[in-house]
């Protein structure tokens, strides 16, 4: 009797152990997943539409107009080491802020510098219009002027003929032999070796996303000085476009291999 | 309690009692099933400003997206588990002139309107200046969550909350915002004085307290560090990893397409998923948590 009791008291103590040990939580028990494609198999929220409808509105309405004409169509992979579209683009940054860096600071930009990766479009035949801005310069990026001493400078024509890329330039040149060595650069006239040794520098416009390091263009951050020209990369093509009756560049000898 | 007296007790426990409290424990369990509830997280990433479909003649993805196409998703599943979360991962800025336009805003409103309950600050949405951030948060009725940036100096000081929780059908769920490394990213002079810390570090402290003194049944991660890296450099998988107590990374950044969530083991060796749909609100995610009582020691039954 005695032991049928002491046995049914260790029954409901380990009973109550079990529990209190094998502690419950609320927790996930079971998981399952499915990912929804948003396409045109869902119909539309209407009230959505209607809201975003003025937005858009008047966005399109500001997208279309006309600021220049294009007489052939642009891509950045048209040629190799300069494009017609990437030279136009360069061009345009050095006629565009070069009278506001005068205007700022009372000195001079020597050349540009942009990235191949940079053009995120091309341009069509026909009117160009705000949306060719968005088109080619869809991000916020800004133009800044860096002062490169001498070295950074001989760091850039290094890059470049490393690369061999068609980023955009202008106010240099750049030649290579056939075997890719180096034959002649200049930086606004002014005969750059990859060996020698000056004592100048040079005014370097760019975009801040490159100032940043983007692309790998390191010497950027070698400067001795950066100006800030608060100057959307975007809002300078438009002022650009504006000023011509037709944008028609072309492909030159800014850099070339084995002329 | 110690992991091995935990297991000899039961052992002992279940010897002696015998088939009698098989059926005891049986008839508990199957209550506790009855009461399953279920959660339901819907979640995007690096939305970035497609408010509109892509277009027909889009080489890659012609007419995916768009957010009134999402919105009526949304409402299809909320119309079937009221218990729905809405989440982001961050990046919904940038990417179409929606935003050069009008700077985040219409994305804020009509993330409000289709019911996100919460996101997080990815790199982009400092590209108009943390100023902007600070004027579009004005249009966002859900929770912008960020524990890893001290905004202390800045603008953001008091905005940004590291965490929210929210109570659905008597389940409490934490989510928390982990946010990417921003020198190097994003120019300085976008994101000021925001300081960044380690996110692990972060991680561990959020959760202990959404565990312990929230008292959260399911703990979410939105984070905008990005899937995985070889590097060092901290990633999601890295994060589940090296953390305990996360159920689910929901992620953003790499814009990385996942055909469903990759399953990791964290330091308990239980299973974190972590997820990704692509960008651009061409895919949404849909997790189900049917939620019950269970042991500690318990793993979930994962249908992927």
């Amino acid at each position: 009797m005695m032991k049928n009791k002491f046995f049914n008291l260790l029954v409901v103590v380990l009973f109550l152990g079990l529990f209190s040990c094998e502690e419950e939580y609320v927790k996930p028990v079971k998981i399952s997943y499915q990912q929804q494609a948003i396409d045109s198999t869902l119909a539309k929220n209407t009230d959505m539409e209607e809201f975003i409808k003025p937005y858009r509105e008047k966005i399109d309405a500001e997208m279309k107009t006309v600021l220049s004409y294009s007489p052939k169509s642009m891509f950045k992979s048209d040629s190799p080491y300069n494009t017609a579209i990437g030279n136009m683009m360069a061009d345009a940054v050095l006629e565009e802020a070069n009278p506001l860096f005068k205007q700022r600071h009372n000195l001079a930009i020597d050349a540009v510098l942009l990235n191949y990766g940079g053009i995120r479009s091309g341009i069509s035949e026909g009117e160009i219009t705000v949306r060719t801005a968005y088109d080619i310069m869809p991000f916020e990026n800004k133009v800044v002027v860096v002062e490169l001493p001498y070295e950074a400078a001989q760091e850039m024509i290094k890059y470049l003929m490393k690369k061999r890329t068609a980023h955009p330039i202008s106010g240099m040149q750049i030649q290579l032999n056939h075997n890719y060595s180096f034959k002649e650069a200049f930086i606004n006239n002014e005969a750059i070796h990859p060996e020698d040794n000056k004592n100048k520098s040079f005014y370097i416009a760019t975009s801040d996303y490159l100032l940043q390091g983007g692309d790998e263009m390191d010497f950027f951050t070698n400067n001795t000085e950066v100006f800030h020209l608060d100057y959307k990369l975007r809002n300078l093509f438009i002022d650009y476009f504006k000023k011509k009756d037709e944008i028609n560049p072309t492909q030159d000898n800014r850099f070339t291999v084995g002329n | 309690m110690k992991r091995r007296d935990f297991i000899v007790k039961t052992g002992v426990a279940s010897s002696v009692l015998g088939l009698g409290s098989t059926a005891i424990l049986n008839t508990a369990l199957n209550d506790s099933t009855n009461n399953s509830k279920k959660i339901t997280i819907l979640h995007t990433n690096d939305v970035h400003s497609h408010i509109d479909p892509f277009e027909s003649t889009h080489s890659k993805y012609p007419n995916r997206g768009g957010a009134a196409r999402r919105y009526a998703y949304i409402n299809m599943v909320k119309k079937q588990n009221p218990n729905t979360l809405v989440l982001d991962a961050g990046d919904s800025f940038q990417g179409t002139p929606f935003f050069n336009f009008y700077g985040g805003e219409l994305e804020f409103k009509l993330m409000s309107k289709m019911g996100y309950h919460a996101s997080t600050i990815g790199n982009h949405e400092f590209d108009n200046g943390i100023e902007n951030i600070a004027a579009q948060l004005e249009h966002a009725k859900f929770s912008m969550l960020n524990a890893n940036y001290d905004f202390k100096n800045t603008i953001l000081d008091g905005m940004i909350k590291p965490y929210e929780t929210y109570e659905m059908d008597g389940v409490k769920i934490g989510v928390f915002g982990l946010g990417i490394e921003l020198e190097g990213l994003v120019s300085k002079k976008l994101f000021k004085e925001t300081a960044y810390n380690n996110p692990v570090d972060v991680a561990k402290d959020i959760v202990k307290k959404l565990k312990t003194e929230e008292n959260c049944d399911l703990v979410i991660c939105l984070s905008h560090l990005g899937y995985n890296y070889s590097g060092s450099k901290i990633c999601d998988i890295k994060l589940a990893q090296q953390t305990r107590n996360i159920d689910l990374i929901i992620g953003g950044h790499t814009h990385t397409f996942l055909d469903k969530p990759t399953e990791v083991e964290n330091l308990d060796f239980k299973k974190v998923l972590v997820n990704q749909v692509g960008w651009a609100g061409i895919n949404m995610g849909r997790i189900d948590f049917y939620m019950d009582r269970a042991k500690a020691s318990k793993g979930a039954i994962i249908e992927l």
